[in-house]
């Protein structure tokens, strides 16, 4: 590529640059900054806002818009000279004022109380560009808002039709049902017949809207950006670790919304992750609760409710600590000291499906995400992305749209692409020819192994069946895990040889790090500690409440073995603490107290004892162990997915009134088609 | 102006045997991958077929060519030759109003329309007979006053002749097309100037077309309405 660079010169300052760039790229190569409303990196080029004009000398004597013109169209001078774009003369700067002032005619005066005030795009530009005065005096254009679901609010007369909508939902989500109809200055932004929208990455339009057009249904009128308190954390309703933004005022989260991670999450963000938040401040557990002689829950203090568990937790008292979705690598560091102290066994994988325990390469795969942009082949085994990992399930989505082929063996799920459906059985994968085989050796092939294919007694013959596929096909691994501490809990080695089942009988007492999913038999003493009063807290004997994950710092591994760091976005309810703080103090009281005394040293000794988890952000490289004999019976099996229904997965996310109003309008949108409910 | 999809929408579309054999020949014209360049004449087609376009045709289109209904939809409403509510079953009178339509008097026509048909563009009258609507160009400009029905141009129009074609469409029968103040084409009405050769047809290709084709579909019944050879100009 670089004997093939071109010289241009921005600004009086010559440069070369790839042919191929845009005008603006070569622009923002230089730290110019050209404005736009149209122009998004991550989508279609469609350059109708003509925001981004630039001059280009020697070119047609008008401003050209600089998104979408590439620097090999331009036509060098007459002696050959490098082609010469400016970016501040006065004509652009007239240009530019002309284009504002058209987007402004139409576009109300609201900004006071428009949701985007603040972090609007046209508020920001109009400052350098607009006037302060309106030249129009005909009728101005208003447009009917459209109802597109609980989640995004419209108000269509402040729209400018850029159609970044229009091209995320086509595009990325990969469900066509926005577009731009009418033409001139009757277009209107609109889904299909007025349908509300069913991706489950709408929520991400709400951001790509440059002005106010698109807000928050949930966050309306309820804060200002500048008065938000914003912290850099990590998503934990799926096993992506999406990077986000937590914005708090006071006690109260207002908002979450994405951060930028290539490897992650690109800027997307599921709904789920999105709009969970209501369910942060409801079903909270804020008093220690103790089961009393009748049977029922009573308040209680701290101190009473430690007595308990000290008159339970006897020397001879066979102890499990569970681990719930959403712990963060700390506590579960905490839980197995203490549990460990006290001859106790640890157990991570609730569900029933089957990980290898000290089998890295197995339970976090070999591949990065962002193996998917570069695999000419994917396997979905057992896995429905859609539901699983939107945001994944968008990268996928790229890589079809790239011409990589999709394979699937499993349920037949709805994705939001193409693919080639093999069967239900791991026998279909057997259809495929040995030529096939041969020739995929030199394909770049990545199989995505879902929980779902992991469950039940045949899952660690499913596993190793896997295994031996990837060896043939020399592919890599992807295990799409569906709990953000899963990972964690593995490094962690958070199990114990029983498996979950027999590891439930053998127990007297229960430690429950907050395990909703599943139902814990009669008979062990249960100790529930975690944040919501949900399936796992009825159960419980003695409940004491914890942080939530915006309540305190932890670390996360996600689906890929990567470790990121969540950190405390604003104060817990009522008596709750932090997990790692209940732990420690529960140490001290069963007398097999804590070497360190601060969550700093708790970390010191973590990251000491597991220096995988210390690489915050870095993927390491998983040492493959070859798959061993499995029994052929495995292969007859239908292989399911995990869930039943994807927005109500855990304890936050069955909290929220929102998420239940999603899950019900999908129900009832899937059974109008016939459909089952999934 | 603002279209969008009719209130009352049919139950279902169908192409008719020749229209869908038409239809899957046009298909054939784009190189594979590239289906959904076909999406305009298959609309027209569509259009053609039921006097408009509407929700089912859409959705019937969208699936010949793999394309979302909202890609269809939006190509539907961008473009006004596509009628997104039912037009009048024998005629849709569009009349151009645009400069030198106006300025030779096209808004004696909307008059005519108005009086004629009824108060207001796209309102079906005449037990569903006729409507009408205003267009911008339609590139006849010479021959202005000019309107289009259906596939047909009657050009240099007064209120006059045009009430008599209104009159003439709403009784049913269907009045010959072209210059209706005699002209072969858009020559000089006075003298020819610069190609001073006499023209041997009687009338110009379209209007051939129109004569042959109603011929053709009511035998001899229509002939009586036709021009004969006499009249017509340059004979």
């Amino acid at each position: 590529m670089t004997d093939n660079l071109r010289k241009v010169v921005i600004d009086n300052v010559e440069i070369d640059v790839d042919p191929a760039f845009t005008i603006m790229q070569a622009c923002e190569k230089m730290n110019k900054e050209i404005p736009r409303f149209c122009y998004h990196e991550r989508l279609s080029i469609a350059g109708n806002c003509r925001m981004c004009l630039v001059e280009v000398v020697g070119g047609p004597p008008k401003p050209m818009a600089s998104c979408a013109l590439q620097i090999k169209d331009l036509r060098p001078g007459p002696n050959g000279e490098p082609p010469i774009i400016k970016t501040n003369s006065p004509m652009v700067k007239k240009a530019r004022e002309g284009v504002m002032e058209f987007l402004l005619i139409n576009h109300p005066l609201d900004c006071p109380i428009c949701d985007q005030g603040g972090e609007c795009d046209l508020q920001d530009q109009a400052l350098s560009y607009g006037v302060d005065f309106s030249r129009y005096r005909e009728p101005k254009r208003a447009a009917l808002d459209v109802n597109l679901g609980p989640l995004v609010e419209t108000n269509m007369t402040r729209c400018i039709s850029c159609t970044r909508c229009v091209r995320f939902i086509t595009e990325v989500a990969g469900v066509p049902e926005m577009g731009q109809i009418g033409r001139g200055e009757s277009s209107e932004i609109t889904s299909y017949l007025g349908q509300t929208l069913t991706s489950e990455l709408q929520g991400n339009i709400i951001d790509l809207c440059p002005v106010g057009a698109l807000t928050s249904k949930p966050y309306a009128f309820s804060a200002r950006p500048w008065e938000l308190i914003k912290t850099n954390t990590i998503d934990v309703m799926d096993a992506l670790g999406s990077n986000i933004r937590v914005d708090s005022k006071g006690k109260r989260i207002m908002r979450i919304i994405p951060r930028n991670h290539d490897g992650i999450n690109e800027e997307w963000l599921s709904d789920k992750s999105r709009f969970m938040w209501d369910g942060l401040s409801r079903q909270r557990l804020d008093k220690p609760y103790i089961r009393n002689i009748s049977g029922r829950l009573e308040e209680t203090t701290w101190d009473l409710a430690f007595n308990a568990i000290s008159d339970k937790c006897l020397p001879a008292a066979k102890i499990l600590a569970i681990s719930g979705d959403l712990v963060s690598a700390e506590t579960l560091y905490a839980a197995k000291k203490l549990v460990n102290s006290l001859k106790g066994k640890t157990e991570c994988r609730i569900g029933d499906s089957y990980l290898p325990p000290r089998d890295r390469a197995a339970y976090a795969g070999t591949a990065h995400i962002g193996g998917i942009d570069v695999a000419e082949q994917i396997f979905l085994i057992g896995t429905n992305p859609r539901l699983e990992a939107p945001v994944l399930n968008a990268r996928i989505r790229r890589a079809w749209l790239r011409g990589a082929e999709i394979k699937l063996v499993g349920e037949p799920v709805s994705l939001t692409y193409e693919y080639q459906y093999l069967g239900p059985k791991l026998k279909d994968l057997s259809k495929l020819s040995s030529n096939f085989l041969k020739a995929n050796q030199l394909k770049n092939t990545l199989i995505i192994l879902g929980q779902g294919a992991l469950l039940g007694e045949e899952g660690p013959d499913v596993l190793h069946a896997v295994k031996d596929f990837k060896e043939k096909t020399n592919s890599e691994l992807l295990t799409l895990h569906v709990a953000a501490s899963k990972v964690g809990a593995m490094d962690l080695d958070f199990v114990c040889d029983m498996g979950y089942h027999s590891s439930i009988k053998w127990s007297d007492v229960v430690l429950n790090l907050g395990v909703d999913d599943y139902e814990i038999p009669k008979g062990p003493f249960v100790i529930y500690q975690g944040s919501h009063g949900d399936r796992g807290a009825e159960r419980a004997d003695i409940i004491l409440p914890g942080c939530a994950f915006t309540e305190e710092s932890g670390t996360f591994v996600n689906t890929e073995g990567r470790p990121q760091m969540a950190f405390k976005a604003c104060e817990t309810v009522g008596d709750a603490r932090e997990n790692w703080a209940i732990l420690r103090a529960l140490s001290e009281r069963l007398n097999v107290p804590f070497s360190f005394n601060s969550f700093d040293e708790l970390r010191t000794q973590l990251f000491h004892d597991k220096p995988l988890l210390g690489a915050i952000d870095e993927v390491p490289t998983n040492a493959w162990k070859s798959s061993q004999k499995f029994s052929k019976k495995c292969l007859e099996k239908n292989l399911n997915t995990v869930f039943k229904d994807h927005y109500l997965t855990n304890a936050i996310a069955r909290s929220s009134v929102l998420l239940a109003e999603l899950s019900k309008n999908k129900n009832k949108v899937n059974s109008k088609k016939g459909l089952k409910v999934t | 102006m603002l279209r969008r999809l009719d209130k009352k929408q049919p139950l279902n579309f169908k192409f008719s045997a020749k229209n869908l054999a038409w239809a899957k020949k046009q298909i054939l014209n784009y190189p594979k991958g590239r289906k959904q360049s076909a999406v305009i004449p298959l609309l027209f087609r569509a259009q053609e077929q039921e006097g408009w376009v509407s929700k089912p045709a859409i959705e019937v289109v969208a699936k010949m060519l793999d394309m979302a209904p909202v890609r269809v939809f939006e190509v539907a409403s961008f473009y006004f030759m596509f009628h997104l509510s039912p037009v009048g079953s024998a005629a849709h009178i569009q009349v151009c109003g645009t400069t030198p339509c106006m300025l030779r008097g096209s808004d004696g026509l909307i008059r005519q329309c108005k009086d004629k048909i009824s108060k207001r563009p796209m309102e079906i009258a005449h037990d569903g007979k006729i409507s009408w609507e205003e267009v911008e160009c339609l590139g006849a400009c010479s021959n202005a006053p000019l309107v289009q029905i259906g596939s047909d141009y009657y050009e240099d129009l007064d209120e006059e002749s045009f009430a008599k074609i209104v009159t003439d469409l709403i009784s049913g029968r269907k009045p010959v097309p072209g210059s209706q103040t005699k002209r072969f084409s858009s020559e000089p009405i006075e003298n020819l100037t610069t190609l001073g050769t006499k023209v041997e047809e009687a009338q110009n290709a379209s209007v051939e077309l129109f004569i042959d084709s109603s011929i053709k579909e009511k035998g001899s019944k229509t002939k009586r309405s036709l021009v004969s050879k006499k009249d017509a100009p340059n004979a």
